[in-house]
């Protein structure tokens, strides 16, 4: 297809203002996609810088830089920030983009609801953080302390900086959602005549399941931080042990979203995965089906596991083992998508390009991701384990390596078909390698100070400790700053990277290869159709 | 146009439908309140007891006291700790006269903890009592407990406030150790709040 081609229709929506109100006003799938991109990418900075200061701390035992309230206060923003700031955008940016490309859609189903669920979230961000530079002032006592579940009563006690926290989390809850409604009347009503759901590329389903998981448990989360926002100033006791509340409840409820949305950060990514294996490996994705069936249990199971999460609360026995039995099950669609991605590779012809690197590393990273949290399901093991840097250790595999590694991977391969130019393979090279051995500098030692009893949310430890807290700390330095090669590369990829054709990848299959890199505005304005 | 953009139809019905489950997923948030609740009610999770009427909260009943079971049994041992928290807005000092007890299932017996008013104004507050493990709480029974009303303390004034209580010999024979725990609230800003959960229940 052709970019001059024009239609009496795209003189119309030729137009749009330039500058800022262009991109206030876009509703280009394109345009929005690139918008939460980089707004990802902002936050993935800003949250960075939080915990590169938490690590600065944490070098030596003893208080250097900070007093505890402070601390207290960087490890729960960074926490919903990466989370909501920059995991769950940079999934809805790949959505955004993608989506209609690969589904053969014009555009996503409901353009000005896009754009709204984008602007959502500067504000939200901007709420979540407002309370540091209030505190700079002498206003209030800072952002929220509790840590980013905020557990009751901690949470009813906190200052400020919760009820912004609660409302940030309001704001950002329903952006979701409407990208989520988006999402998914985009994949129901605007396919390619002929791509029936069971064609249906994988992306599209990890991103199908997604949506309805963000449908089904946000608002639990947006009703429990309300019941905490009327608890602490409309006099009900939800839980506020003083009136007959219980906060064993918010647990519950907090987790019930919580759970989820591990696998609301991760389905996506699992998603894109059979996408660039397949490529890289010239072969098509293996089982195609059973992958999508996976996603639909492991969506189904993640509702149903919750307490988990606090096993040393005080559940009466049968409710462990239930919560431990259900718990394990869920690596069992687990183990079908890891042989399913393995047996993508098995004989292919495999080159190994910065995505597939990044593939690769997420595989057996998250595979380590996989078999520390089968330990922490055994109810008897976790009592040793709960709430020490084994956790922090094991949920940091899941989502840096399986959340941020994963979406790297998406940078990285579809990177050409967004600016039409070509990365710097060799600095790519080096982003990966230094940030899978960064990190696993980083994370290593804490699975040993874990196992040893080292509490996590504590900004001063035992001197036992020291020599596993300067090699964590040393090797997060090394993450934090590797990962401005990765926004260089960006850069100097859209700036003048070497042209790509329209596959960028030559294993690469799918329709979003058949248009033009970059794609023009408005792509399949007549929809292709899939035989 | 109608070419490029295919009939919208359904996206309406489509979305409708999704609001409504997001609207039943922030209704079911609410429902899991009095949900937990009767869950356990039925089921003792949690350790709060079935069946009996008064105000409990981590396990404990309030409400009326049964009549002393004579039946003591004497093959076993329990171990029974006592502890207590003043609560942040309520100045305080509480401390228990008994900090532990070895006692067979089914005696009578009486501790006291001592509270003292740190201030120069006459203050109330009342005490939520909790129990662990949980499971021990529907074997329970308080004869009498300063919980179960409001104290008034005056300026300055130091009081013992007694408990009574008896283990039932029914309890489960994996229970060797009990730990009762009170929180003592301020009951200014909680008057209204405490009402409403009596009358709820």
């Amino acid at each position: 297809m052709s970019t001059t081609t024009t239609h009496p229709a795209s003189d119309l929506h030729a137009y749009q203002p330039g500058g800022i109100m262009r991109w206030l006003t876009t509703t280009n799938h394109k345009d929005i996609g690139t918008l939460y991109l980089s707004f990802s990418l902002l936050m993935f900075f800003l949250g960075g810088a939080m915990i590169l200061a938490v690590r600065a701390e944490l070098f030596q035992p003893g208080l250097q830089l900070m007093q505890p309230e402070f601390f207290n206060q960087l490890i729960g923003i960074h926490a919903l920030v990466m989370i909501f700031g920059a995991l769950m955008p940079a999934a809805t940016g790949f959505a955004n983009w993608m989506l209609p490309l690969m589904l053969g859609a014009p555009d996503m189903a409901l353009p000005r609801l896009n754009n709204w669920s984008f602007w959502l979230l500067p504000p939200a961000a901007f709420l979540l953080t407002l309370p540091f530079g209030l505190a700079l002032f002498g206003i209030g006592d800072g952002a929220l302390a509790t840590g980013w579940t905020f557990y009751a009563p901690l949470s009813v006690q906190g200052g400020m900086g919760v009820d912004f926290a609660i409302f940030a989390v309001h704001i950002l809850g329903i952006s979701s959602i409407m990208g989520s409604i988006n999402i998914i009347v985009t994949i129901f009503n605007m396919r390619a005549p002929g791509m029936t759901l069971m064609k249906m590329p994988l992306f599209a389903w990890g991103w199908l399941i997604t949506a309805f998981m963000l449908i089904a448990t946000l608002p639990v989360l947006a009703g429990a931080v309300t019941m905490l926002l009327t608890d602490r100033h409309f006099g009900t006791h939800f839980f506020a042990a003083a009136g007959g509340g219980d906060p064993i409840l918010f647990q519950h409820l907090f987790w019930f979203f919580g759970h989820p949305e591990v696998y609301i950060l991760l389905l996506p990514v699992w998603g894109l995965m059979p996408h660039v294996l397949s490529t890289f490996s010239r072969k098509p994705a293996y089982g195609h089906n059973a992958q999508v069936y996976s996603f639909i249990v492991i969506g189904l199971l993640s509702v149903v596991v919750w307490a988990h999460h606090f096993f040393t609360a005080g559940l009466p026995v049968p409710a462990l083992i239930y919560f431990m039995f259900s718990t394990m099950a869920i690596s069992l669609p687990l183990a079908v998508l890891f042989f399913c991605w393995i047996a993508t590779m098995w004989k292919g012809a495999m080159s190994f390009e910065t995505p597939m690197l990044f593939a690769v590393g997420f595989i057996v990273l998250f595979g380590i991701a996989g078999l520390t949290g089968l330990i922490l399901a055994d109810v008897a093991a976790d009592a040793q384990y709960h709430h020490s840097y084994f956790v922090v250790a094991h949920f940091h595999y899941a989502l840096f390596a399986g959340g941020i590694m994963g979406v790297m991977t998406g940078v990285y391969y579809w990177l050409p078909k967004w600016t039409g130019h070509m990365y710097s393979e060799r600095l790519g090279k080096l982003h990966f390698w230094l940030t899978v051995v960064s990190f696993n500098l980083t994370f290593i030692p804490q699975f040993f100070l874990g196992l040893a009893g080292m509490p996590r949310r504590i900004p001063d430890y035992a001197l036992q400790f020291a020599e596993f807290n300067a090699i964590s700390t040393l090797g997060a330095f090394v993450l934090g700053f590797s990962q401005l090669l990765f926004a260089w590369n960006i850069w100097s990829c859209i700036r003048r990277g070497p042209r790509v054709e329209n596959r960028a990848w030559e294993g690469a299959t799918g329709l979003e290869w058949e248009l033009s890199s970059p794609p023009p505005h408005h792509s399949w304005e007549t929809q292709p159709v899939v035989k | 146009m109608e070419r490029l953009h295919p009939a919208p139809l359904g996206h309406g019905r489509l979305i409708r439908r999704l609001l409504l489950l997001v609207a039943a997923a922030f209704i079911f948030a609410f429902a899991l309140v009095p949900l937990y609740d009767v869950l356990c009610q039925a089921t003792g999770f949690n350790g709060k007891s079935s069946g009996r009427a008064g105000f409990g909260i981590g396990g404990l009943q309030t409400g009326e006291p049964s009549a002393p079971t004579s039946r003591v049994d004497s093959s076993r041992l329990l171990r029974v700790e006592f502890t207590g928290t003043v609560m942040p807005g309520l100045p305080w000092d509480m401390r228990p006269l008994t900090f532990s007890l070895d006692i067979h299932p089914g005696e009578l017996q009486q501790v006291s903890y001592l509270v003292r008013n740190t201030t120069d104004h006459s203050i109330t507050g009342q005490a939520v009592p909790s129990l662990s493990p949980g499971q021990a709480a529907r074997y329970f029974d308080k004869i009498e407990c300063f919980c179960f009303t409001r104290q008034t303390l005056g300026p300055g004034e130091a009081r013992e406030m007694p408990l009574t209580f008896i283990i039932k010999p029914e309890i489960d024979r994996d229970i060797t150790h009990i730990t009762l725990s009170y929180a003592f609230f301020g009951i200014e800003d909680q008057d209204r709040n405490l009402t409403a959960a009596r009358e709820a229940r």
